[in-house]
């Protein structure tokens, strides 16, 4: 009988086959590990170039034209600042639509018009964001180069990461608790409020801590609806002028004195640690809340 | 139930009680998806401010600088008091410099690493792997700016001698490194989709992991590994920072990739930052080749959705 | 099915007819027809459901009865694209009309669900859930209602040292104990079962069997159950639906003793199903 299949050829070619398996899984893994590599390298670069300056006089001063002298109490307080803006405007807009479109929005084109826009907004550049920003809110509405006008422009350009994560956290609440609800006798908007919202805490919180880490690294839109980089007081409103942490770093990187390089580096370093630590609250509550529900 | 004295008390009749009580109340209940709705609508003007107030500004600068001079002129110098002009090309090519470095760096090393945790790694190694990346992903662009200029950019100095201080390669790379992430991640989600029994399927004919890989998951999720590779693109076309830090402000048109270049993004920077007068002429360029960028990333996110919606694939 | 037919023949059988003669109805089902889309789940249902009585309802899968008994506080509302027509009337007025607040009829109609599903709350919040939806909020009178309805789903003893604790600490069996006192909390008037004790073990089924033969004192009880000899043992009228359709109702120990539909036979005897 003809065979169709030689079980030698087969057998012959296996080996090597085998040994192609290996060596590919080697390059991914080589692949995968630059990644790695290459935020090793980051970190290590800016820690030996900015631990230097990272003294209590750098947390003290105000920008300086001098090296020694800069600090950078100004971009931190202003950062908080921001963040005073971003927090409550972005969290009642992102969450109101995510609740909007999970619990109450029928399924009709004006929905759907609703989510392409969304992740339509997810992708525009953020420096597009700023000149929006600068065309309304600084100049329409003549909130100049105030906390609250970056502060807005800001939370605009957090809301599609908000509204995504919350939409996710309240999606995964099961259906049978909302039932529960419901056979009690609860009406939709004390369900949504009593049961739902409490359950997807966890993944909003979650998701409103990235979304603000975004915030705090953001440049090019406050860049546009022109934040200063050099400011030596601080805002007492939301109305006053400030500056913010990557500002005050993108400053001190495209000034010529090789020194301003270790400035900007101790100044990255506050800004990951900040960013590092809320990451890590994020990741915390992730894995504490998401085992019990 | 004892409560102090005889009488028996009834929740229902409580209810009644509230229930009336209420009825006089400002009604909470039909005024809330009103609310809510608007929370939504919200982001729909925004999309409407950014798109009404680049077109609104844009025309303005169409009547100072013709349409025509700005799509067809191959010189950007805006800043020449004597003989300004305005053809986007010289930025649109900077822009794609660095965007096409940034791909040549991304593709392959995400999806290497896309394959790798979706194929080969352990579940611990995913466990360890997955939230370094999201790291990498999470660094604000400002600090890959400096990294660029400050690392990259020398070490790339060694190799090439003729490199100048800012350039498109040092700053492509980056860029690259700073969107694998994003094709990783992406392109993962959609290896992982694939479901368990393709792949059992292959391995059940005593195909290696790496045949199955690249005949069967990679066919089976290639719109989802397209999209994350269109949208991570569409990233790298509106980074700012990393290229206004080491990529420089020199437009031009050339294809060489160890001059100094200038992007559309870093252009907007450049104005912001100087000192041109509200209302000039450079002043509404901005929004001009903001409006470049913005269809520019339009259309690239449009283009992820359609192939992701067209070829979802149907297990 | 004609319920004065079914009064007769339960006067001849000379069984607990003359109890049944002194009892009201809850629910008044007329000519009811319901449809997912255009599948006609409900065929014609007439049913007349008793009040301090369990009442079961039986049949295969797919043929109705958790369709049914979600028809009865409206919780069917919330599958899209379900219609329905006829007439439920619950204490005189029609739950099918739209001018009936459904918020207002769950009030007085509690459900148990065949997944327990309790809050992902503390003990307490669960129980306390529904009166302070209800607008009660005095901690005292919660604090009683919390007692009383644990005391009354026969769970008080296991968890009254651990009222704060979160409900999810608690066994499958406890869980479905605590949503029986939940409901037991807004002290409802009829309560809905759907399959309570399929997600159960042996012995928890028996103690939410047991607590259902207490309950049915204070409450009017309708269950859904596929589980025929829990049927036999809690309820004291079993309907039998098939394919949408109510084949049999009558009294439950006249039903699997003396079946007259032989489809009711060929299922109680285990033929299909």
């Amino acid at each position: 009988m003809n065979k169709l299949v030689d079980k030698e050829i087969v057998a012959k070619k296996m080996p090597s086959r085998i040994i192609r398996n290996q060596v590919f899984k080697g390059l991914f893994f080589l692949s995968t590990l630059f990644g790695l590599l290459v935020l090793g390298v980051l970190f290590y670069r800016i820690i030996t170039q900015g631990i230097g300056y990272l003294d209590l006089d750098f947390f003290q001063n105000f920008a300086s034209r001098r090296p020694e002298n800069a600090g950078i109490k100004a971009a931190i307080i202003g950062t908080i600042w921001l963040m005073v803006v971003v927090a409550p405007v972005s969290l009642i807009l992102g969450v109101g639509t995510a609740i909007y479109l999970e619990e109450y929005a029928k399924k009709n084109k004006f929905t759907s018009f609703i989510k392409l826009n969304i992740s339509n907004l997810a992708g525009v550049p953020s420096i597009v964001f700023g000149l929006l920003g600068l065309t309304i809110f600084v100049r329409a509405l003549a909130l100049e180069r105030s906390v609250l006008a970056a502060g807005l422009t800001m939370s605009l350009l957090v809301l599609p990461v908000i509204i995504v994560a919350s939409q996710e956290a309240i999606r995964s609440v099961s259906k049978e608790l909302r039932e529960a609800s419901f056979a009690m006798g609860a009406t939709k908007w004390q369900t949504v409020l009593k049961v739902v919202l409490p359950a997807s805490i966890p993944g909003i919180l979650t998701g409103g801590i990235l979304a603000l880490s975004r915030a705090i690294g953001e440049t090019a839109p406050l860049i546009v609806i022109g934040i200063p980089m050099f400011v030596a007081f601080l805002p007492k409103t939301i109305m006053d002028t400030f500056t913010v942490l990557p500002m005050q770093i993108y400053n001190w990187t495209s000034r010529p004195q090789a020194e301003f390089q270790d400035v900007a580096a101790a100044g990255i370093l506050v800004m990951l640690v900040l960013l590092i630590l809320m990451n890590s609250i994020a990741v915390f509550i992730r894995n504490h809340f998401q085992k019990r529900y | 139930m004892p409560r102090g004295n005889d009488k028996e008390y009834s929740v229902q009749q409580m209810i009644t009680e509230k229930r009336l009580k209420k009825k006089n109340h400002f009604n909470f209940e039909k005024i809330i998806p009103g609310l809510l709705l608007l929370t939504a609508v919200l982001s729909v003007l925004t999309t409407i401010g950014i798109v009404f107030t680049l077109i609104f500004e844009t025309f303005i600068f169409f009547d100072r600088i013709s349409i025509i001079e700005f799509f067809t002129n191959k010189k950007w110098y805006p800043f020449s008091a004597t003989d300004a002009s305005f053809g986007i090309m010289p930025l649109v090519v900077g822009t794609l410099k660095v965007t096409g470095i940034a791909a040549i760096v991304a593709v392959p090393i995400g999806l290497a690493t896309a394959i790798y945790l979706s194929e080969y790694a352990s579940e611990k190694a995913r466990r360890i792997i997955k939230p370094i990346l999201e790291v990498l992903a999470g660094i604000p662009t400002i600090v890959y700016g400096f990294f660029a200029l400050t690392f990259v950019t020398p070490i790339l100095k060694q190799l090439i001698p003729s490199l100048e201080t800012f350039n498109a390669l040092s700053p492509g790379i980056v860029v690259g490194i700073m969107i694998t992430p994003m094709v990783a991640s992406l392109s993962e989600d959609a290896m992982s989709s694939v479901p368990r029994s393709i792949r059992e399927g292959a391995f059940a004919l005593g195909a290696t992991k790496l045949e199955t890989t690249i005949k069967v998951i990679l066919p089976a999720a290639v719109s989802g590994i397209t999209a994350s590779v269109v949208l991570a693109l569409s990233r790298a076309i509106g980074e700012t920072m990393i290229v206004s830090v080491a990529g420089g402000s020199t437009p031009n048109a050339s294809f060489d990739v160890t001059s100094s270049i200038q992007t559309m993004t870093a252009y907007i920077v450049q104005v912001s930052t100087g000192d041109a007068g509200y209302q000039t002429t450079i002043y509404y360029s901005i929004y001009a080749v903001g409006m470049t960028l913005f269809l520019f990333t339009l259309f690239m996110n449009l283009f992820a959705q359609f192939i992701t919606r067209k070829f979802k694939e149907e297990y | 099915m004609n319920v004065t037919v079914l009064r007769s023949q339960n006067e001849q059988d000379g069984i607990t007819a003359k109890t049944h003669e002194e009892k009201e109805f809850v629910y008044k089902t007329t000519d009811l027809n319901l449809w997912y889309g255009s599948t006609h789940a409900l065929k014609n249902v007439n049913l007349d459901l008793y009040e301090n009585e369990v009442t079961a309802i039986i049949g295969p899968s797919g043929c109705g009865k958790s369709t049914y008994i979600k028809t009865l506080n409206r919780m069917i509302e919330m599958v899209p694209g379900v219609k329905t027509s006829g007439e439920i009337q619950y204490r005189g007025r029609n739950i099918l009309d739209k001018s009936y607040g459904v918020e207002d009829l769950r009030t007085q109609v509690g459900m148990v669900f065949q997944k327990p599903n309790p809050f992902p709350k503390s003990i307490y919040e669960n129980i306390a859930y529904g009166p302070k939806i209800h607008g009660i909020k005095n901690k005292k009178v919660l604090d009683e209602i919390v007692e009383k309805s644990l005391r009354g789903a026969a769970i008080w003893n296991e968890v009254k040292d651990r009222l704060k604790e979160n409900a999810y600490g608690l066994s499958g069996g406890q869980q479905q104990r605590l949503c029986i006192a939940r409901c037991l909390a807004i002290e409802p008037d009829v309560i809905l079962m759907d399959e309570p004790t399929s997600a159960l073990d042996p012995i928890s089924t028996l103690k939410v069997e047991e607590l259902i033969q207490e309950l049915k004192n204070d409450f009017s009880i309708i269950i859904v159950t596929h589980n025929m000899q829990q049927a036999a043992r809690i309820s004291d009228r079993t309907a039998f639906f098939l394919s949408g359709e109510v084949v049999e109702y009558r009294d439950t120990t006249t039903i699997f003793s003396n079946p007259t539909d032989k489809r009711t036979e060929d299922y109680i005897s285990g033929r299909f199903g």
